[in-house]
């Protein structure tokens, strides 16, 4: 691999390691809380067990996120000083606030889970619902860098330098309405499946737990309205990219002419040589249609960009592939969810349904991180649309080897960590109305 | 009125001296951890993660801030720190990444010894390590020895900081958190009255008391040959005299008050010499951000970035304060700093 090739390799790779446990840091206090206000609301004692488990679950995740996090701040100015230099006033904005925003999650984070039983309950359910909305504003604001990247405003470059800066303008810039909704709910939904899964295949073990049982159904609950919400907010997000991002919404359909009535790719082989799309599924007017819910519109192609423009095609189109796959997945889930609760009156629970919940629980992760991939692969070549190419941005610093592999190494020994710890909170589970037998034999899954 | 630059940088220096004096202690806690010894080994380490554990990641962010508003209101500076810093800033990643997760692993992981001896292992040499290298990173930028000509930076990725100077003031950083994390436990035992566990973070934080005074003599004598914009500022300007006065003395209050058992006056003492440490690096260096390539003003963002920040700064810390009033309120007695008697649990 080249220079600029580690140090994306190293960006990418940490960014894809912290995302998951920012989004979960964000999603997981929301079901914290929400068994706790059913703790209060019922006194059942399930609700309380659940909520702990969150809790210590949370504060796993965050403190890997949390520093995970820390080292992306320096890790922005060890790759990609010269972006850094040039533009960290614009974007420096929203990152003073996330900071804020996340300091105040791990100051009410620190309340939360070692005041309970000590300070009023009161108090401490504010203190968890001040740790899911810090969470969650923070996510707004660093998603807003993202949105400034992918479509700089406010500002004029001249030599090289920008001028007339208009922070606000550049940090609201277009793409920041669909981008917030966007991950934040993909945050909420990852999580969700994530649980949700992870509580199915306990209650395929343990089907009468009615712990799991109440964990299962709010996981599933939330997982279904957010797959439900999510195609809405993507529909809205390919709205806002035909227009704003048009080269980005080109390369992830793999849409190569210009063209009214522009077909829509299922699956298929990008062929950038040839500006053709090998083997995939067409569909008639299809990106016309979701680009501008008009059949007959014309859909720009990559055609109208220079070459030298063009984002990865292939890549880019296979995550967005797997996004709207894995979206499309759950959302089917979702309908089935509904329907089976809506024909029994109560928790589907059949071991074929939570079969597929279980299948399902990695989905929502992988779409997260194929969606991150489609904005970050379909931004490139620029680290700044327009105005920095990323090779222009990064460091001089000659061995990006070793720092590469320090980083890929201490993110896959956390990774490995994690989730270790967490099927060990997991098992620590006094499991209701099962034979401890069944419980002992969980010490060996 | 002082300008925005200076005002965010004073706000930068504010959020690095509490870093000093919070994130500090716990990293000194990491040290005392890794020296535990004696017939009180396993309490001296139950007192260290009952003081750090709630706190520790709320600490842990004023680093954040700090690099924030770095990168925001002196975005040059920053890419110049970054390019010329590599390597440490790397190495002190890696620390700082190892003492949080091997902290919480600790806590989460079996009560098994073993396991709990290996995350107990990572997360204290981490805490020696990271504390080092912050202060290898705080001494290479006060030294004058790296070069930047026209937005390059010419002196090299190793000489500047692999250097006795910056190495020095890496050692004196390690005591001085190591000396902090001592007299705050020495006063979280005796609130709780444990009477040996009182004399044994005692009899470290005057251990520690002593080396931060040697040290620091042998990193001031460096200083005249290897950072001389530091070392004039500390002697020749008139206005700095006050600042050197009173570290002194908060120094010299701290210790005898450790002496004569006056913990509660001990701990005030050390936090106020600390902060009157760090600030005499920022008034020594001033108007330099990173000597001499970049002051304040050379390096400042955009005027209207730079009012924007300070009312960010302004609206957040209004919403900051009050709750990091009540965390340590909660966990620090009724009032804050104070120590709560947490053995009644």
């Amino acid at each position: 691999m080249d220079h600029l090739t580690y140090a994306r390799a190293q960006m990418g790779f940490s960014l894809a390691f912290h995302m998951l446990f920012a989004a979960v840091g964000v999603a997981l206090p929301l079901f914290m809380v929400i068994a706790d206000v059913l703790f209060r609301r019922t006194g059942d004692r399930d609700w309380l067990e659940f909520s702990k488990r969150m809790a210590k679950g949370t504060a796993i995740l965050f403190a890997v996120g949390a520093v995970s996090g820390t080292a992306l701040s320096f890790e922005l100015g060890l790759l990609w000083p010269n972006f850094m230099g040039t533009f960290g006033d614009i974007i420096g904005l929203p990152f003073a606030m996330e900071g804020f925003a996340f300091f105040t999650e791990a100051i009410f984070l620190g309340i939360y889970l070692y005041g309970r039983g000590r300070i009023p309950g009161g108090l401490h359910l504010a203190a968890g619902v001040g740790v899911a909305l810090s969470g969650a504003v923070s996510a707004f604001f660093v998603t807003l860098v993202n949105a400034t990247m992918n479509l700089p405003r406010g500002f004029d470059m001249v030599n090289g330098h920008p001028t007339n800066i208009d922070p606000l303008a550049a940090m609201f810039s277009v793409p920041w309405k669909h981008e917030t909704l966007h991950a934040l709910l993909a945050c909420y939904q990852a999580t969700a499946f994530a649980l949700a899964g992870i509580h199915a295949a306990v209650l395929l073990r343990h089907p009468k737990s009615s712990l799991f049982r109440k964990a299962f159904a709010v996981s599933l609950a939330v997982a279904s309205v957010t797959a439900l919400l999510q195609p809405i907010s993507g529909d809205h997000s390919a709205h806002s990219i035909a227009e704003s991002e048009p080269l980005k919404l080109a390369a992830a359909e793999a849409h190569f002419k210009t063209q009214t009535h522009a077909p829509l790719h299922i699956g298929g082989i990008p062929d950038v040589n040839a500006g053709e799309v090998h083997y995939g599924i067409e569909i008639p007017s299809g990106l016309s249609l979701l680009a501008t819910h008009d059949p007959a519109a014309e859909v720009k192609g990559l055609n109208d960009f220079p070459r030298e423009d063009w984002p990865p095609v292939a890549k880019t189109h296979y995550a967005f592939e797997v996004m709207v796959g894995a979206g499309s997945a759950m959302a089917l889930l979702a309908v089935v969810a509904g329907f089976l609760a809506w024909r029994k009156k109560g928790l589907p629970d059949s071991r074929l349904f939570l079969w597929a919940v279980v299948a399902s629980g990695p989905l929502g992760f992988i779409a997260l991180e194929a969606g991150w991939l489609v904005t970050e692969l379909g931004r490139q070549p620029w680290i700044m649309h327009g105005v920095m190419r990323t090779r222009d941005a990064v460091t001089p610093f000659p061995q990006l080897l070793p720092p590469f592999w320090t980083f890929t190494f201490l993110y896959l020994f956390l990774g490995v960590t994690v989730v270790y710890l967490l099927f060990r909170q997991l098992r620590a589970a006094p499991i209701e109305a099962a034979p401890p037998s069944v419980g002992g034999s969980d010490a060996h899954h | 009125m002082p300008t925005t630059e200076l005002l965010l940088g004073g706000v930068m220096m504010a959020a690095l001296c509490l870093y000093a004096v919070f994130g500090g202690a716990d990293f000194g806690g990491g040290v005392w951890d890794l020296f535990a010894s004696g017939p009180r080994k396993a309490e001296q380490r139950a007192l260290i993660e009952k003081a750090i554990g709630p706190i520790w990641e709320a600490n842990h962010v004023w680093l954040i801030l700090a690099i924030v508003i770095l990168f925001a209101a002196f975005p040059t500076a920053y890419s110049a720190i970054s390019i010329a810093l590599h390597i440490p800033l790397t190495l002190f990643v890696v620390g700082v990444v190892f003492r949080g997760s091997a902290f919480t692993f600790r806590a989460y992981d079996d009560r098994n010894d073993r396991r709990q001896q290996r995350w107990g292992l990572l997360f204290s040499l981490a805490s020696v390590v990271a504390p080092i290298l912050l202060g290898v990173l705080a001494g290479t930028v006060a030294s004058g020895e790296i070069h930047v000509v026209a937005g390059v930076v010419t002196s090299g990725y190793v000489a500047p900081w692999l250097a006795p100077f910056p190495i020095f003031v890496g050692l004196f950083a390690l005591a001085l958190f190591a000396y902090q994390a001592a007299v705050f436990l020495t006063a979280e035992a005796d609130a709780a009255g444990a009477a040996e566990l009182t004399s044994d973070f005692r009899q470290r934080a005057l251990i520690a008391g002593a080396l931060v005074g040697a040290v620091a003599l042998v990193t001031f004598g460096l200083s005249f040959g290897a950072a001389p914009r530091i070392s004039a500022g500390l002697t020749e300007r008139p206005w700095t005299w006050p600042l050197h006065l009173a570290t002194a003395a908060a120094a010299t209050t701290a210790f005898s008050a450790l002496w004569k058992r006056r913990f509660a006056v001990a701990r005030f003492a050390v936090v106020a010499q600390t902060v009157l440490i760090l600030l005499g690096w920022a008034a020594s260096q001033y108007p330099y951000l990173l000597v001499p390539s970049h002051t304040l003003s050379s390096a400042a963002a955009n005027p209207r970035t730079q009012g924007l920040l300070l009312i960010a700064i302004a609206a957040g810390s209004v919403l900051l304060f009050p709750s990091l009033y009540v965390l340590y309120r909660v966990f620090k007695g009724e009032r804050p700093f104070r120590v709560l008697d947490r053995s009644k649990e």
